[in-house]
């Protein structure tokens, strides 16, 4: 540990945080308390008197059919985009590791797509995979397949986590090139020498050297795909076809801005915290330390 | 059971930088060949096409008499090992040596017994559940040659495998491999920066400069017939004595024209001499036979076993070496006397005449 530097003035290193505390009581505990307090009310129906029911409202949702299947969908689209995600980007990463020529090229190249608002991702997703006028339905639907994302749940998952994923691709591309560019090269080579093929070196020593960058995206993905892909179902289905596309977070704006179902949707929002806060322990504590060879 | 074959092999990177520049050796069965030379003169280069590792740009390598240009490093039967040992990080030390067996498809039961006979050998059967970062780098050292002896290979490399270890260790493990080498009986290439190095272990001594060899042959045999000016001065420690002389008359002088004391062979301008040939002697005698030149000692380095006098005469550095401790002391004047057995001599383009 480096000595700490100790300030000689009392006041000074409190006036220094003073904004920055500011900020974060105004704009997150604040509107986190709120939401804690509003998920212990009830309202009647004409929304014009609330009572304090305490934990009514999570006993509720947590029994709720629909909440436990947009769990089970949370749970399902996170996976996929995640592993769908990762994979193509780890498949892009070892092919642009490869490339000899061009390679500052290429890689900006793969960057770009992280720049695209995900609403607007979302969009371009819908126009391509849109059954009457999709170019990317059309070709589907001549090779074979009833593509009808509108009305089968599952034909609508798919096109989220494409939409998803998509975005996610560039950002996972950035580090795992940085990963593959930090294993050291005469490794491969001792492992060339010692008789492993190819594919056989990636999955004996690429793989496993990669496990600290892999981990760390397991964890960003994830969060993405709870957390931040709202633009993104809202754009491709609004939680459609039925609610099998309906996500945790979207769950908790249909039920609270568009049904005004406040204390159920203040209770979600209050889970959903506690899992935004169980991740960033998660990556917290594992991603700095523990998958770390050297 | 290989023969090592170079014959014309050059590198040419990116079309453009020529690291290696048509080398030709012939290394025989169970030999130890040293290539040794300054860094960047192309040594690794030359080690890595033997290995597989860098393609060729001309000529052939054969290993056992077949050329394996066109081959892979998977399927040359070679070992290497790297100056930074190049353990793979997240495998114990059991599964980095039993790795290439693995590889080869060997039974388990095989398997376990080489890895840990070597162990045995290498005194490493304590070690064998670490990884690689819970061990000192003598015992990463081991681990890595370990890894290369359990293969049981045509050919070992080993590419400057103890420049990373404190003196002390080098020295010990520098007199193992020679050992391991000899009881194992691998034909290796064995990389240097190190001339100590290089002339304790080489069978065959190859030295090199700027992508060539400049000479080739017994460890001894260079030392004491070195074939250029270069060789000279790489090959010994400290370096041989190389003194610029001009011929007047039917003898000899330094450049500012001070008496050698004797006649120089024709087309000489370098007259070499290492500092361990060399006498000093106080009185004025001009001994017959011999170089002699008057000196001064600039300092005085005794080691121990010996001392180093740097004593400068008619504007050159010349070190001589006398055993024990040194009677000279620094601003004495006094001759320095080398016989002419023990003479090199140099023509213009550095070689030896
Ligand atoms: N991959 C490479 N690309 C371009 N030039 C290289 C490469 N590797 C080595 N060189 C150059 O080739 C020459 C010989 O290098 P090397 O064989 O590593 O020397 P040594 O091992 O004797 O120190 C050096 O001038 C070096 O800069
Ligand atoms: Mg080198």
């Amino acid at each position: 540990m480096t000595p700490r530097v100790v300030f000689p003035n009392k006041f000074l290193p409190y006036l220094l945080v003073a904004p920055q505390l500011a900020i974060t009581l105004i704009f997150f505990y604040w509107p986190a308390g709120q939401a804690l307090y509003q998920s212990m009310l009830k309202e009647d129906p004409f929304g014009l008197r609330s009572k304090f029911v305490w934990f009514d409202n999570f006993k509720r949702v947590l029994s709720d059919p629909s909440y436990l299947n947009s769990i089970k969908v949370t749970i399902v689209f996170s996976v996929a985009t995640a592993a769908v995600a990762m994979c193509v980007a780890l498949l892009l990463a070892v092919m642009a590791d490869k490339v000899v020529r061009g390679k500052g090229f290429y890689r900006t190249l793969m960057i770009w797509p992280y720049a695209v608002a995900p609403a607007i991702a979302g969009m371009l997703f819908l126009f391509l995979f849109n059954p009457s006028i999709g170019s990317l339905a059309v070709l589907l639907r001549r090779a074979g397949i009833p593509w009808d994302p509108v009305l089968n749940g599952n034909h609508a998952m798919i096109l989220l986590v494409i939409a998803a994923a998509w975005k996610q691709i560039s950002y996972n591309f950035l580090f795992f090139v940085a990963g593959l560019q930090a294993i050291p090269k005469t490794l491969i080579e001792a492992a060339a020498i010692d008789g492993a093929g190819e594919t056989k070196r990636f999955w004996t020593i690429v793989f496993p050297l990669l496990a600290p960058t892999t981990f760390f995206l397991l964890v960003i993905n994830t969060t993405y795909a709870f957390f931040d892909t709202f633009g993104i179902v809202h754009a491709v289905t609004g939680g459609g076809p039925g609610k099998s596309t309906e996500t945790l977070v979207y769950k908790v704006y249909n039920d609270g801005f568009v049904n005004l179902i406040l204390g159920s949707s203040a209770a979600q929002s209050v889970i959903l915290m506690v899992i935004v806060i169980a991740l960033t322990a998660i990556q917290f504590r594992y991603v700095e330390k523990k998958v770390h060879y050297g | 059971m290989a023969t090592v074959d170079l014959k014309d092999v050059e590198k040419v990177y990116g079309g453009a930088v020529k690291a290696v520049k048509g080398v030709t050796i012939a290394i025989p069965d169970k030999a130890l060949c040293v290539l040794v030379g300054p860094s960047g003169c192309g040594k690794s280069t030359l080690l890595r096409m033997i290995a597989g590792l860098e393609t060729i740009s001309s000529g052939t390598v054969s290993i056992d008499g077949k050329v394996v240009n066109e081959i892979g490093p998977t399927e040359r039967d070679i070992a290497m090992v790297f100056q930074n040992y190049a353990l793979y990080p997240h495998m114990k030390v059991y599964d980095n040596m039993a790795y290439g067996l693995r590889n080869r498809g060997m039974p388990k039961d095989e398997i376990d017994r080489r890895v840990k006979d070597v162990a045995a050998t290498l005194e490493l059967a304590h070690l064998l559940d670490r990884r690689p970062r819970e061990l000192s780098g003598g015992q990463r050292q081991r681990v890595a040659m370990g890894r290369a002896i359990v293969r049981n290979p045509k050919v070992f490399l080993f590419d400057e495998p103890l420049s990373n270890l404190d003196a002390k260790l080098r020295g010990q493990m520098r007199v193992e491999i020679k050992n391991l080498q000899r009881s194992l009986g691998v034909t290796s290439v064995y990389v240097t920066h190190d001339q100590l190095e290089a002339m304790t272990l080489a069978d065959i001594l190859v030295v090199m400069n700027a992508g060539l060899v400049e000479q080739m042959g017994a460890p001894l045999d260079i030392y004491e017939k070195p074939a250029s000016t270069f060789v000279a001065s790489f090959i010994g420690a400290p370096p041989m004595n190389l003194l610029p002389i001009v011929a007047s008359g039917n003898g000899a002088t330094l450049a500012d024209g001070t008496d050698i004391g004797m006649a120089a062979p024709a087309n000489a301008v370098t007259l070499g001499f290492r500092p361990e040939d060399v006498d000093v002697v106080m009185n004025a005698d001009r001994p017959e036979g011999a170089v002699a030149l008057p000196a001064r000692v600039e300092a005085v380095e005794p080691v121990g076993a010996e001392s180093f006098l740097y004593c400068a005469a008619a504007g050159n550095r010349i070190v001589v070496r006398v055993s024990g401790r040194a009677t000279a002391k620094p601003d004495d004047d006094l001759r320095i006397v080398a016989k002419s057995e023990k003479l090199h001599w140099f023509d213009q383009a550095g070689k030896r005449v």
